[in-house]
């Protein structure tokens, strides 16, 4: 509810928000990314990958394409809808499902690379891993991802990582990409108590 | 989200659209090397049938199980409702073991609604009495969807015994919610009268097959059921197959896009020939296997969080 703008009642907390990377910067990164999976796998042959929604998705889409204008060589790339593996489905109100899409090769014996935007808790890699083991058999599984802002709860790393944040844990980490929310930035919000 | 599914009517435009797409995403898990999600893992369904079905029970215990539920199996036959036990006993049993969600079938109209307010858990209408069977509509309405692309504008034509059946009453409150354009067809003495107002304004009577097959995207035959066939509905089986079965003659005057349902079990040579029921614009083996994606949606829509 709105307050009566009083003076007496203290003002309004702003939240103090940090841009961490410009647009110009997450291209460079992903740029460096691209070049990363190039380097460690080889030129990137028998490799997937799979963008984990809602931001995972078209970050995966811009790897292949920078991969693609490095070297020519065309990764296959899907999306993975984590939503049926997560271990909090019960505490919220009922999730809605969205699209897995294999590339038509599918994953058996190939080197997936799961792409996420924020790399946080670690459960969100976890339940992916979980809905890969359902949908094949990959050869090796790496983990690229945008931004790793810390405090894991299980044991997962990733392979590529574009920006290290340090954060508190009450603090937020949002990306917002071009192709889902207008441009391209990488926020972190001071700790505000979540509502 | 919903805490029950017991009408056709509880589903507004906007959570049919979400069954229907989460639908679509658990068809693919059949494509699947495992055939399995975690998704209600510890949930227990229970199937609580008290008439005879094969293929609704199977369909719903296939998605339960497909979504790692456990699935407790009752029967009225050879169990305590045999002996006598009420249905309300019966609920409370149910309750006591921890039932999450109870499927129900039930010979009298409005039993899952007595259920509802007995158990904690959710109640799915697994077709009650000569009311409604909501599933069934749903899982048509994603085979219209996914054969024609729409639902929106479509021209559904229901064929039969539309007085006693629990499928057309669900479908025309489903199908007018989510746009179509329904025609009841059949002789007068299966159609109630004003069961057009009642269910759903934009509801059409016609007491003539052949006038609006050449406008139907749609045909979806009722089965007759035996037992009707004594009761004095219609003069025979002959003439009811001759005035209201659709043979291959009549689907021939079908718009070339338009497709044949059926709910099943059919009455071949009754409602419908081999010839139609085998044609390439028949849906029928598809609507099963759209009813398993179909109910693993509602399971998941209904049980999945923390709905409450």
């Amino acid at each position: 509810m709105a307050q009566p703008s009083a003076a007496r009642s203290s003002p309004p907390r702003q939240p103090s928000v940090k841009v961490i990377l410009t647009s110009a910067d997450v291209q460079r990164v992903v740029d460096r990314i691209a070049h990363q999976i190039l380097e460690k796998t080889q030129g990137a042959a028998d490799t997937v990958l799979l963008g984990i929604p809602t931001r995972g998705a078209p970050l995966a889409r811009r790897l292949a394409a920078r991969i693609s204008a490095f070297e020519g060589v065309a990764v296959p790339v899907g999306v993975l809808d984590i939503t049926l593996y997560r271990d909090d489905l019960r505490r919220h109100a009922t999730r809605a499902v969205g699209p897995t899409q294999l590339p038509p090769g599918g994953i058996d014996g190939r080197r997936v690379i799961l792409v996420d935007d924020v790399l946080f808790s670690g459960r969100t890699v976890r339940a992916a891993l979980d809905a890969l083991g359902d949908l094949g058999r990959p050869a090796s599984v790496q983990l690229a991802v945008l931004v790793d802002r810390g405090h894991r709860q299980l044991p997962i790393r990733a392979d590529y990582v574009g920006k290290n944040i340090p954060t508190a844990l009450a603090e937020n980490v949002k990306v917002t990409l071009g192709e889902t929310d207008g441009a391209d930035e990488v926020r972190l919000y001071a700790g505000v108590a979540s509502s | 989200m919903i805490r029950h599914l017991l009408s056709g009517a509880d589903l507004d435009a906007d959570t049919a659209t979400q069954i229907l797409d989460t639908a679509a995403e658990m068809a693919a898990v059949a494509g699947r090397e495992v055939k399995k999600l975690p998704a209600l893992r510890g949930r227990t369904v229970v199937n609580l049938f008290y008439e005879d079905s094969t293929r609704t029970r199977i369909s719903f215990e296939a998605a339960a199980k497909r979504l790692s539920a456990d699935v407790i199996n009752f029967s009225a036959k050879g169990s305590s409702v045999a002996k006598g036990e009420s249905l309300k006993d019966t609920a409370l049993t149910l309750q006591a073991m921890g039932a999450d969600a109870v499927v129900v079938r039930h010979s009298a109209s409005g039993a899952p609604h007595r259920l509802a307010g007995w158990v904690d858990g959710s109640v799915i209408n697994a077709g009650d009495g000569t009311h409604e069977h909501p599933t069934q509509a749903l899982l048509d309405a994603y085979t219209m969807r996914s054969r024609l692309g729409r639902l929106a504008g479509l021209s559904v034509v229901v064929v039969g015994d539309v007085l006693h059946s629990r499928v057309a009453r669900s479908n025309v409150l489903l199908l007018s919610t989510l746009g179509a354009k329904v025609t009841l067809v059949g002789p007068p003495t299966l159609i109630p009268v004003d069961i057009a107002a009642a269910l759903a304004p934009g509801t059409d009577v016609c007491y003539d097959l052949d006038a609006v097959l050449p406008s139907a995207d749609v045909v979806m035959m009722l089965r007759v059921q035996r037992e009707r066939m004594n009761d004095s509905y219609f003069p025979s089986a002959r003439e009811y197959a001759r005035r209201y079965g659709l043979d291959g003659a009549r689907m021939r005057r079908m718009p070339g896009h338009a497709i044949v349902m059926h709910p099943g079990p059919m009455n071949r040579g009754m409602e419908i020939t081999p010839e139609v029921a085998d044609s390439p614009r028949s849906t029928i083996v598809e609507q099963v296997a759209n009813g398993v994606s179909v109910r693993m949606a509602v399971l998941y829509l209904l049980l999945g969080g923390n709905n409450r």
